[in-house]
């Protein structure tokens, strides 16, 4: 195994990587605010996938274009399930805990069958768009110019969720994770936040999507692998921390493209949940779990 | 010393045997294979789900891995059949004491995690599962293994198979169900029942109270996974063939606590009430709508369980007038 | 014979602030010991340190000469020690003949052993009308009885009242007082933190005077209430002239 090689596979893992950080962001941020595990957060992703590539499919737009209108698509319908059922599902008097976690689990459930009653379940593409099929040559390293460009959106939409934390809104979402009750007292409306916060979670796994839909299949089940690595990524970097969704994320995408090339592709995704549990059993909060 | 509560117990007892004499000659009239099919797996289902109910519901661990126990004694049961000749009667008790030691080693790590690290942490671990068996050429891989049928045995209640008439196996799965229910019914009205309870409602106040929280813990999982696997044999024996897909997957882990969820959790009758709902509307949707899969079958699965969970979030069984838990506010798994 | 309890030099600093300051004093074996002293004092830190809820930064505390502090909460309670909280944590999913049963736990693992010292104790605290009630559904005052009959479930030698009387109508409090003398007639020794001092002076042999974490004074009510650095502590230097 050549130098090269290994610098492959870093390669190739960082920028998967990065796709992770994103996906986890907004995991990240609905869970910090209103302890809600999103279970339905792979289904969203599949969502964007899937309307990246209808749209492509209907107008021949490329996907890259579509980024902007499928982020806001996105949020809107992040804010729309807050609306129809996270807020009640909130403000329920029993088992609040498992109302949540099987609520966005049944949403899950209810995304996958709609898409797959629309779109039939087998692997859909997007076959052309202006980097597909085409790699850069870096030192000797060959980068796929989609894996390229969607770990580099990631990283941007990734600052842009670090410099929306840092404004009025930011610190509001945080003042509300902190302490749920109080903000009320400072005028705050909970509601909008939370609203605010799942629409941002639902545009950043969106951005995730439709780049990802450049170069990955897209199939109803396709959210479910995702999903099972983004919790994993923020619960690696602890639930509330967006700081540490990126460290996680690009720790995971690293460990998984190693665990393939050094141990076994089909075992890739154990290396990384080893990883998980052990970090977990010396910080049960993750790295940098705040909650 | 007759209180309320020991009044009460003598009526769940009461109404549990009239529940076990119906559902023991519900199939007898019926002969339509499908059917029959559907009562078993839903009785089987309620014993899962009960199973689960004792670690979830009662002790409050949301555990989302409890198709590792379910898969580890069907692999365990039928691993001592096919390579040791060892009758699954049998070999279910070791499916069962495997899957309680899992529960264990799974348990004793993640005990220590709150709320939603927990059940992530839980999800993962089946996960691990999944793919390690999944990859392990050993015991079959992704081709699974196919159950004997011991010729010179024919049907037979010690190697638990029966070819000719299935209708063994309905005995079978109720005879786990009605285990799992009793098993539930004495955790409820002794120590363990009392004190998870108050764990649930109050931490703090539990441990001035003595009440150590650990060590309970780990008994109710490596019960609730010992019962999980014993179900997992009994799914072997009846199916005839297991391999990671069908026994160690990740939604599975979803679907055994579901029916507790949605019917009940922490009660006697919501595991029961809710796979009496679910199991024969999710078969049936997905039998009649859900046929080359169109996913309708899935559409009308998941707005029932948003639908449910947020209508009736302390479970279809407080529609039958069970007595349901008093909003603590504190019974809150995901809040610790 | 050591006295019941013994505090030994006992501080406690939480986030730099100091909460207990070098607190000594003994409690004797069945008497009734006041915790007083203004807000802030260090009161109900200090009984979290006897009952193990906090470990002490410094000191030691001991009961019948053997060392509780830095144990947990749970082999505290096993070892004797009951309390109550100021704001009362009732299991409120649960019947307060239910709450007591936990209590009874403590020491019994068989459940009908437990519910028939439940059902004793709920006599003796005057809850057994009660008994199939949701706890979540009593009167303050009745929800501070159960927290007493359920630690007394517990069989303990030694009973931390924190602010059991405070909000009571007198009506309510006399009633608690009288139960507060009922649990030394059975032999178990109690402290108490309270605010209300008409109430808590005939009641108490003895009280420890808290005041900005440290000890102010210990000595009969009597001498207690004349102290003239305990009325400047509660009243200001205005009333301590007079």
């Amino acid at each position: 195994m050549t130098s090269t090689i290994l610098l492959q596979v870093v390669v190739g893992g960082l920028l998967m990587g990065l796709i992770y950080a994103l996906v986890a962001a907004g995991l990240s941020l609905i869970f910090g605010l209103m302890d809600v595990v999103n279970f339905a957060h792979g289904e969203l992703l599949m969502l964007a996938m899937y309307a990246t590539f209808v749209v492509w499919l209907a107008t021949g737009v490329d996907p890259l274009l579509l980024l902007i209108p499928v982020a806001l698509a996105m949020f809107a319908l992040g804010v729309a399930i807050y609306h129809l059922l996270m807020a009640r599902a909130l403000s329920v008097r029993f088992n609040r805990g498992m109302v949540q976690i099987f609520v966005t689990f049944g949403l899950a459930i209810l995304l996958r069958g709609a898409a797959q009653f629309t779109f039939g379940s087998d692997f859909k593409s997007v076959s052309t768009s202006l980097l597909a099929g085409r790699t850069m040559d870096l030192a000797g390293v060959f980068v796929p110019l989609p894996q390229l460009a969607a770990g580099v959106v990631s990283l941007l939409a990734f600052g842009l969720l670090l410099l929306i934390s840092r404004t009025e809104f930011g610190r509001a979402l945080e003042a509300t994770r902190e302490d749920r009750e109080a903000v009320a007292l400072i005028g705050i409306d909970r509601d909008r936040i939370f609203a605010l916060g799942w629409g941002l979670g639902a545009a950043a796994v969106g951005i995730a999507g439709v780049m990802l839909a450049t170069f990955y299949y897209v199939s109803p089940s396709v959210g479910a692998n995702f999903a099972l690595i983004a919790y994993v990524t923020v619960a690696l970097g602890g639930f509330g921390s967006l700081f540490g969704a990126l460290v996680a994320g690009l720790l995971i995408g690293q460990v998984e493209a190693l665990t393939a090339l050094l141990i076994e592709p089909s075992l890739k995704q154990v290396g990384m949940f080893a990883i998980y549990l052990a970090v977990l059993m010396f910080r049960p909060r993750g790295l940098f779990g705040t909650l | 010393m007759e209180t309320s509560i020991t009044r009460r117990r003598r009526h769940e007892l009461i109404i549990g045997a009239v529940l076990l004499l119906a559902l023991a000659v519900l199939p007898l009239p019926i002969h339509d294979v499908y059917t029959r099919n559907l009562i078993i797996i839903t009785v089987l289902f309620a014993g899962l789900a009960q199973a689960w109910n004792i670690l979830g519901g009662y002790c409050g661990q949301i555990s989302l891995s409890h198709a590792l126990y379910f898969g580890v004694g069907a692999y365990v049961s039928t691993l001592l059949l096919t390579r040791l000749g060892i009758p699954p009667t049998l070999g279910m008790f070791a499916g069962g004491a495997l899957g309680g030691l899992m529960a264990l080693l799974v348990g004793w790590p993640c005990f220590r995690l709150s709320g939603h690290y927990y059940a992530i942490a839980t999800v993962v671990v089946g996960e691990i599962g999944y793919l390690l068996f999944l990859n392990w050429d050993w015991i079959g891989g992704a081709t699974g293994i196919n159950i004997p049928y011991v010729r010179s045995v024919g049907d037979s209640w010690l190697w638990l198979q029966f070819r000719i008439d299935k209708l063994p196996y309905h005995y079978a799965a109720l005879a786990f169900a009605s285990v799992a229910w009793l098993v539930a019914w004495l955790i409820e009205g002794s120590r363990w029942g009392f004190v998870w309870r108050a764990v649930k409602d109050d931490p703090v106040a539990a441990r001035s109270l003595a009440v150590r929280i650990f060590p309970s813990k780990m008994a109710a999982a490596a019960i609730s996974g010992a019962l999980t696997g014993i179900g997992g044999a009994i799914y072997a024996q009846y199916v005839g063939y297991i391999d990671p897909d069908s026994v160690l997957y990740g939604q599975l882990s979803i679907l055994i606590p579901l029916p507790a969820v949605l019917g009940g959790v922490g009660t006697l009758w919501g595991p029961l009430v809710g796979a009496a709902v679910l199991i024969p509307l999710s078969e049936l949707t997905r039998s009649y709508l859900g046929g080359s899969g169109s996913g309708v079958d899935l559409m009308i699965y998941g707005a029932l369980i948003v639908v449910v969970a947020l209508a009736r979030p302390q479970g279809l069984a407080s529609l039958i007038g069970v007595r349901v838990r008093a909003p603590a506010g504190a019974d809150d798994a995901a809040a610790a | 014979m050591p006295p019941l309890l013994e505090v030994d030099n006992v501080s406690k600093s939480f986030g730099g602030v100091a909460a207990n300051v070098d607190i000594s004093f003994d409690v004797h074996d069945g008497e009734i010991l006041g915790l007083i002293g203004p807000n802030g004092a260090g009161k109900t830190s200090l009984f979290n340190a006897i009952s193990g809820e906090v470990v002490p930064d410094a000191g030691e505390i001991r009961l019948a000469g053997r060392r509780i502090s830095g144990l947990p909460p749970e082999q505290c309670s096993l070892l004797g020690i009951a309390r109550t909280f100021q704001v009362v944590r009732s299991f409120d999913s649960m019947t307060v003949l239910e709450n007591v049963m936990v209590g009874a736990y403590a020491r019994l693992s068989r459940t009908r052993p437990a519910m028939a010292r439940a059902l004793e104790t709920l006599e003796f605290t005057g809850l057994a009308a009660r008994a199939d009630t949701p706890a979540h559904s009593l009167t303050p005052a009745e929800k501070r009885r159960l927290e007493v009959a359920r630690a007394l479930a517990t069989e303990p030698r030694l009973l931390l009242l924190d602010e059991m009387l405070t909000g009571l109508t007198p009506v309510e409090a006399a009633a608690g007082v009288q139960l507060i003398r009922d649990v030394r007639a059975r032999g178990i020794t109690v402290m108490m933190v309270e605010h209300v001092m008409e109430v808590l002076l005939p009641l108490v042999d003895r009280a420890v005077v808290l005041d900005l974490g440290r000890v102010l004074t210990i000595g009969v009510p009597t001498e207690v209430v004349r102290n003239p650095d305990v009325i400047r502590a509660y009243l200001g230097d205005r009333y301590a002239a007079a």
